[in-house]
């Protein structure tokens, strides 16, 4: 069975270590949030200007000035801090922030990203993405492995816009943790879902797939 | 203590300050930290032909998505829209002309006009759209494209409080663009939730010096409408 968004998300926070200064993408990396191992501390990073998100809030203390990049009602923690967006952009150019976990639509061989604008079809922007990929210590895209109709995300080259050039490290998808070989240009396997095989994996990806 | 900068409401506020075709800078994230009152303000006055530098551009019958609906905005710049069907209507119509913006790029194009720093390099958007006709230069072994400033001929920005001398504070994520929007105004007007008699404020804790505030209103009350109420359940009591 393919993973479920939980399980992904659980996956994707195996990419945590202790000390990191995280920023998690809407939608499943948002998720991650949820599956931080009990051992370690992470700082959570949203670029609308917050260092240390905590969870939602309960019904009664919802603060309409305190949300998320999301624009999710969320709550401090006591060593939260607030910022400008320019000084919330400083720190992730400035390569201050260790991870960022994103969502996509097209991953390239050598590491480049589209998942900003399906032209004629999606107008909404790029946000923050542009940035976060070209100034954070290391990306990690989380998305279904294959589109809808089953074709691959994981391609030779984009043909999505791109949102940055040769910017992703590792992939988690509903069929397994790959690390990406920018340089080899190809993917290797670090686990598989329960019932997922190798050549499962290469029917549906379209760049080489080395077994881990 | 003067009160030169304090006016009465939005309007007094913007008046012999706006003219037809103008760029405006409005703060804000989504619908937190918004200039509701002076946007109001806008929308009264008729001013058209606007350029408007904000992140977003508000939500249904909220924030800039007024000005839209009157037909007073002729250009964006924002770096995500969104979740705005007036908006895609307008622009897939060929009726509103939209500049997309890297978000880090531009807060720091807004910084770098209120710095008076004409243009400054970064490695993001090289090799998209966004770099497309811009300068792009090696440094350190990485490639970096060229941005340039931005600066408006008004900026309105949302504050909690303010001393008469202009100081701002913000509170939480409402401050986001706001305190570098106030920089790059000629004129800037911020709006405040509470404007606090001078030395209420610890100079130590100012986020806006007063240089950067032209004229200061309070709101009389804030909508602070929420996009995604989301919320956990309280732990049962043990019984």
């Amino acid at each position: 069975m393919p993973w479920t968004r939980e399980e992904m998300a659980e996956r994707a926070a195996l990419e945590l270590k202790d000390g990191f200064y995280v920023n998690l993408g809407i939608g499943i990396p948002t998720l991650v949030a949820n599956f931080v191992p009990s051992d370690i501390e992470v700082v959570l990073q949203s670029e609308n200007g917050m260092l240390g998100i905590g969870p939602f809030p309960y019904d009664d203390d919802v603060d309409p000035d305190l949300i998320n990049a999301g624009k999710q009602t969320v709550t401090a923690l006591p060593t939260s801090s607030f910022f400008s967006s320019a000084d919330s952009f400083a720190m992730i150019r400035g390569g201050h922030i260790d991870l960022a976990i994103l969502g996509a639509m097209e991953v390239a061989a050598n590491g480049d990203l589209a998942n900003w604008t399906v032209p004629g079809k999606m107008i909404k922007g790029m946000g923050g993405a542009m940035d976060l990929v070209a100034g954070v210590q290391r990306v990690v895209v989380v998305m279904s492995h294959a589109d809808k109709a089953g074709n691959p995300k994981i391609v030779e080259s984009c043909s999505l816009p791109l949102t940055g050039i040769a910017v992703v490290d590792a992939i988690v998808s509903d069929y397994g943790r790959f690390t990406l070989d920018r340089n080899a240009r190809s993917l290797r396997i670090d686990e598989l879902a329960d019932g997922i095989d190798l050549e499962t994996v290469r029917a549906h990806t379209g760049i080489t797939v080395l077994a881990g | 203590m003067a009160k030169r900068k304090i006016f009465s409401d939005a309007e007094t506020a913007l008046a012999g300050v706006c003219f037809d075709g103008m760029t405006i800078m409005s703060g804000g994230f989504g619908l937190s930290g918004n200039p509701e009152h002076l946007i109001a303000g806008l929308l009264a006055s008729g001013v058209k032909d606007l350029t408007v530098i904000s992140n977003n551009c508000g939500a249904d019958g909220f924030g800039l998505w007024t000005l839209l609906n009157n037909g007073q905005i002729r250009k964006m710049v924002s770096s995500y829209i969104g979740e705005n069907k007036l908006f895609a209507e307008l622009y897939l119509a060929g009726k509103l002309e939209l500049e997309l913006n890297p978000q880090g790029t531009l807060a720091e194009r807004i910084r770098a006009g209120g710095a008076g720093i004409p243009a400054f390099y970064t490695k993001t958007g090289v090799g998209t759209v966004v770099a497309e006709g811009k300068p792009v230069e090696e440094f350190d072994g990485a490639l970096h494209v060229r941005e340039s400033w931005l600066r408006a001929d008004l900026s309105i920005v949302k504050a909690w409080k303010a001393d008469p001398e202009g100081n701002l504070v913000y509170r939480k994520t409402a401050r986001n663009f706001n305190p570098n929007m106030a920089t790059a105004g000629k004129v800037t007007i911020a709006e405040v939730e509470e404007i606090v008699p001078a030395g209420s404020l610890d100079p130590d804790h100012i986020h806006t010096p007063g240089i950067y505030v032209n004229r200061i209103i309070q709101g009389p009350s804030y909508e602070k409408r929420i996009e995604f109420r989301t919320v956990r359940p309280r732990e049962e009591e043990p019984a």
